[in-house]
């Protein structure tokens, strides 16, 4: 089994634009993103990316334009709604349960896929029991994934801030999503954390065939490992293309290194 | 040199006198007692010596399948999986020499091995070692194939002629097995005791590594000399931790679990070897002093940051056990008083202390590679704990001198092994004569016949002398042992040793011989000394910072005094005081070629790379400027530039020193 080919469109965004009060965010944006693809979005501090995944997500609802998941076209959506369709993210900001295990932040991300009731949990019986060995297996699938046997009992917050960032790589994982958003996986990690980053991005996408949108500010990174880039500034859509073609956008140059003035 | 396919006397003692043939005679007695176990997945999956020897026949028709042929090496270069282990033992049913690796090795280290071992094929743990052998597939011509346990990471490579998976090997197997029954019992039938079992490259501290070809009979009789004198059963828990490439780790974790019949466990991964070996709770274990000063260091970290009372309970505990744990231990006279203190102190402390470091279960402990300081010998000894040294070799598969129970001192390495005979040379070198004297180095009669004597003693190299109570006493490497411009003595790895007792104190290099005092680099510790300092509330950023504080260096200048106030006792060593000492701002590093990858220091190496720092010891200068060319770990190098402090440190008693500077 090798990668699975790029396939047909699983997500697209038409024309989204969005406004805080004043403030143009996203304005008239396009793009999609097919499946099994590592596509990234980036651009500038301020540029609308966190913005776009927000939309994605269902956090953010624009003021125009719709989204298109799976063939199912909404504009307003909740972010619950997003996560049983099979939307599942990371965030800039560490978001985890800081005094919880790392298995158990794990098992938090199989959250939707169990079934069973509170009484049933309680007395850990029947299908109850039966779950939580499936889930639990499935999260040790992605514990041994992500190397993470050596931490797997340790509260989170004691951990240092790469293996954190994997943590959550892991939780969102665990639901096993087909579209997952990173926002900024590699921020703040030293060379040698984002080397380990990239290849567990690389990876999942390898070996579960999990569509990837990947937000970063790291242009190495992004050129490296992404199939498609989608370039915003300001809001607006400068370029979309492979890293190649992006790297040689007259526009982005600009936006990244700057115009002379004269 | 040529290697016997066939052997030359066919007198059977023991029909058992391969380890392929122990695998399968368990697989008859005790087809449902476990044999290995692995944790994958959170999970300890176990292996029955009938499974086990299952696995291994469909390993051996499909490596058969593959082209090995008997007298072929096959290198393994992994951590410690079952499915290596396995490859290994498949490998010797066929009659071709498994020659194991370290699995940190660097590939121009590799290539060395594979060209010289003629290696034609290669089983390996995972997608980082695949890569180490594609990138250097063209310089080694002889490589054929090349099989991996672990798939992630390398469903896109190309898997037509070099790669295949052990899993597809294993169904190659079961068809060549199909169209040749009973190829497996066959293999193993036709294995004979003086075959070659195995190829170990030891590490080298001079020159390239040597192949050291031991036999079956060499690993099957040392083991079982080993089970016999140990009392070793086949319901022993071993955690098979140490790198494959080890003599130690085919001995303790292959051929002797292979004689008693007892269960190797294979742990999670070798970040989680603490948390496996309390899971376990081995009943015999076996590590190098680092393991055990590591496992100590840890200790005492964690009870400076414990609450007073719980410090308190502490102290006054590990006070009673070093007075009377050994002594119990060793079966001598204890009054009541005393046994009932340490009863209490065990329910307090000793009991759950073993249990977090799981060694709880522990029957024997061994110890081997480098001297082990006191204190952490009797830290172990006192808790009940049976720790032994060993001395031991590669080439003497392992055994020479162990320390029988009840006479356990922690400057000697005890009395010769059962069926070792030992005797000194007249300049001091230590020789033995074994059944696991080992048959020849690999295409290098010259070394052979350097080492081996014509009637089979082999020259170990150490210097050492027998004590009173006839224990043995190792003092250093003979050809290291130098004199001083004032002839006394100078035994660098005696100082060595002596100062890297003290937990601040990670490496140390000694310089002396042809000199006129005695002078040493020294690495502190970062996890001691960070701590001590995060007490302190002092900030440092990092080794190299924390190397460069004063206050480190007045630390430092302490243990170097209280080595030197022990010397002064010791009127042979007395003039080997120590004078002058620094410390390196870089941790010594085998990737840099500094250590050896078991991390023993190269002396001759380490003087020639630091050539200005050791002139600057004798030369009477206070700082010394370094320029260094550093190699990280993803083979990338960069630059360190540091100011080096050359520190002064008081020598006690007798000195017919001249003052220099």
């Amino acid at each position: 089994m090798a990668r699975q080919p790029i396939g047909e469109i699983l997500l697209k965004a038409d024309n989204i634009s969005l406004s805080f009060g004043g403030v143009k965010a996203l304005s008239n944006i396009s793009f999609d993103v097919r499946e099994h693809e590592l596509a990234a979005i980036i651009g500038p501090n301020g540029a609308g990316k966190s913005s776009m995944l927000n939309v994605i997500n269902g956090f953010y609802h624009p003021q125009q334009g719709q989204i298109t998941f799976k063939g199912q076209t909404r504009s307003r959506m909740k972010v619950h709604q997003a996560a049983v369709q099979g939307i599942a993210r990371t965030f800039q900001n560490i978001a985890l349960f800081k005094g919880m295990s790392v298995l158990d932040n794990l098992m938090t991300g199989r959250n939707l896929k169990m079934h069973s009731t509170m009484l049933e949990q309680a007395v850990y019986w029947g299908r109850a029991r039966r779950e939580e060995l499936e889930h639990r297996g499935k999260v040790e699938e992605i514990i041994d994934f992500l190397n993470l046997e050596s931490v797997r009992k340790t509260p989170v917050g004691r951990l240092p801030y790469g293996i954190q960032k994997r943590v959550e790589l892991g939780r969102a994982l665990a639901a096993e999503p087909s579209l997952l958003l990173l926002d900024e996986p590699m921020a703040g990690m030293n060379l040698e954390e984002k080397e380990d980053m990239c290849r567990f991005v690389l990876d999942v996408n390898e070996e579960f065939g999990t569509t990837i949108v990947l937000i970063e500010h790291d242009m190495a990174v992004v050129m490296d490992i992404s199939d498609r880039v989608t370039v915003l500034d300001y809001g607006r859509l400068l370029a979309v293309g492979t890293p190649d073609e992006v790297r040689n956008n007259q526009e982005v140059i600009d936006a990244y290194l700057g115009v002379a003035s004269d | 040199m040529s290697e016997p396919s066939t052997t030359a006397h066919g007198s059977k003692i023991d029909p058992a006198d391969t380890l392929p043939k122990l695998l399968l005679q368990h697989a008859r007695i005790r087809s449902n007692s476990p044999a290995m176990r692995e944790k994958a997945f959170g999970i300890w999956q176990t292996w029955t010596w009938a499974e086990m020897a299952d696995e291994v026949g469909k390993l051996v028709c499909g490596l058969k399948a593959l082209g090995l042929e008997s007298g072929d090496k096959l290198a393994v270069v992994g951590d410690n999986r079952p499915r290596l282990y396995w490859s290994m033992v498949a490998a010797q049913c066929i009659g071709a020499i498994p020659v194991p690796l370290y699995q940190d090795s660097v590939a121009a280290e590799m290539i060395y091995i594979l060209n010289d071992a003629d290696i034609r094929f290669a089983v390996v743990e995972d997608q980082e070692q695949v890569d180490k052998l594609l990138e250097i597939k063209d310089r080694c011509p002889k490589l054929e194939n090349v099989v991996y346990d672990e798939i992630r990471g390398l469903r896109d490579y190309e898997h037509t002629g070099l790669l295949h998976s052990i899993a597809d090997l294993q169904t190659l197997g079961q068809d060549y097995d199909r169209a040749h029954s009973d190829f497996f019992e066959r293999c193993v039938a036709e294995t004979q005791g003086d075959q070659f079992a195995i190829m170990l490259y030891t590490s080298g501290t001079t020159g390239n590594p040597k192949g050291v070809l031991l036999t079956h009979d060499n690993l099957v009789i040392t083991g079982r000399n080993g089970v016999e004198q140990e009392g070793l059963t086949a319901d022993e828990e071993v955690l098979a931790y140490l790198p494959m490439a080890w003599v130690g780790d085919n001995l303790f974790s292959v051929t002797q679990s292979y004689v008693a019949g007892f269960c190797v466990n294979c742990p999670e991964s070798t970040e989680t070897v603490m948390t496996d070996m309390r899971e376990i709770g081995p009943t015999y274990y076996f590590a190098p002093p680092r393991v055990y000063e590591n496992l100590l260091t840890q200790v005492i970290i964690r009870m400076e940051d414990a609450s007073a009372v719980k410090r308190k309970v502490f102290d006054y505990f590990m006070e009673v056990a070093r007075k009377v744990g050994s002594r119990i231990l060793d079966g001598e006279q204890v009054n009541s008083m005393e046994r009932m203190k340490y009863w209490i102190g065990n329910v307090l402390v000793y009991a759950p202390l073993k249990n977090v470091l799981g060694f709880s279960r522990i029957k024997l402990a061994f110890t081997a590679g480098e001297a082990i300081g006191p204190d952490i010998f009797d830290f172990y000894r006192s808790l009940g704990i049976n720790v032994k040294q060993l001395y031991g070799q590669t080439e003497a598969t392992v055994f020479i001198c162990v320390q029988p129970n009840g006479q356990v001192r922690a400057d000697t390495v005890g009395v010769p092994a059962a069926g070792v005979e030992v005797k000194i040379s007249d300049d001091g070198e230590v020789l033995y004569r074994s059944p696991g004297v080992f048959h020849s180095y690999y295409k290098n009669e010259k070394s052979t016949r350097s080492t081996k004597t014509e009637d089979g003693w082999v020259l170990t190299g150490d210097a050492g002398y027998f004590d009173d109570e006839g224990h043995l006493r190792i003092i250093d490497r003979a050809k290291d042992v130098g004199k001083l411009t004032s002839g006394a003595m100078f035994a660098p790895k005696y100082l060595e040793n002596k100062l890297k007792f003290f937990p601040q104190v990670k490496e140390v290099v000694a310089f002396g011989d042809g000199r006129d005092f005695a002078a040493v680099f020294v690495n502190i510790d970062l996890d001691a000394v960070g701590n001590w300092a995060e007490r302190q509330n002092m900030a440092y950023t990092g080794y190299t910072d924390l190397a460069a504080r004063p206050e480190v260096a007045e630390m430092v200048r302490e243990c170097v005094e209280k080595v030197n106030a022990d010397l002064a006792e010791d009127s042979r060593l007395s003039a080997s005081q120590i004078r002058r000492f620094l410390i390196l701002p870089k941790e010594l590093d085998a990737d840099d070629g500094e250590l050896t990858r078991t991390r023993k220091v190269r002396r001759n190496f380490i003087a020639d790379r630091y050539e200005d720092l050791v002139n600057g010891l004798y030369d009477g200068r206070s700082a010394v400027d370094v320029d260094l060319e550093v190699k990280f770990e993803d083979g990338r190098t960069g630059r360190l530039l540091a100011k080096v402090e050359i520190q002064t440190a008081q020598a006690y008693g007798v000195t017919e020193m001249r003052k220099t500077g």
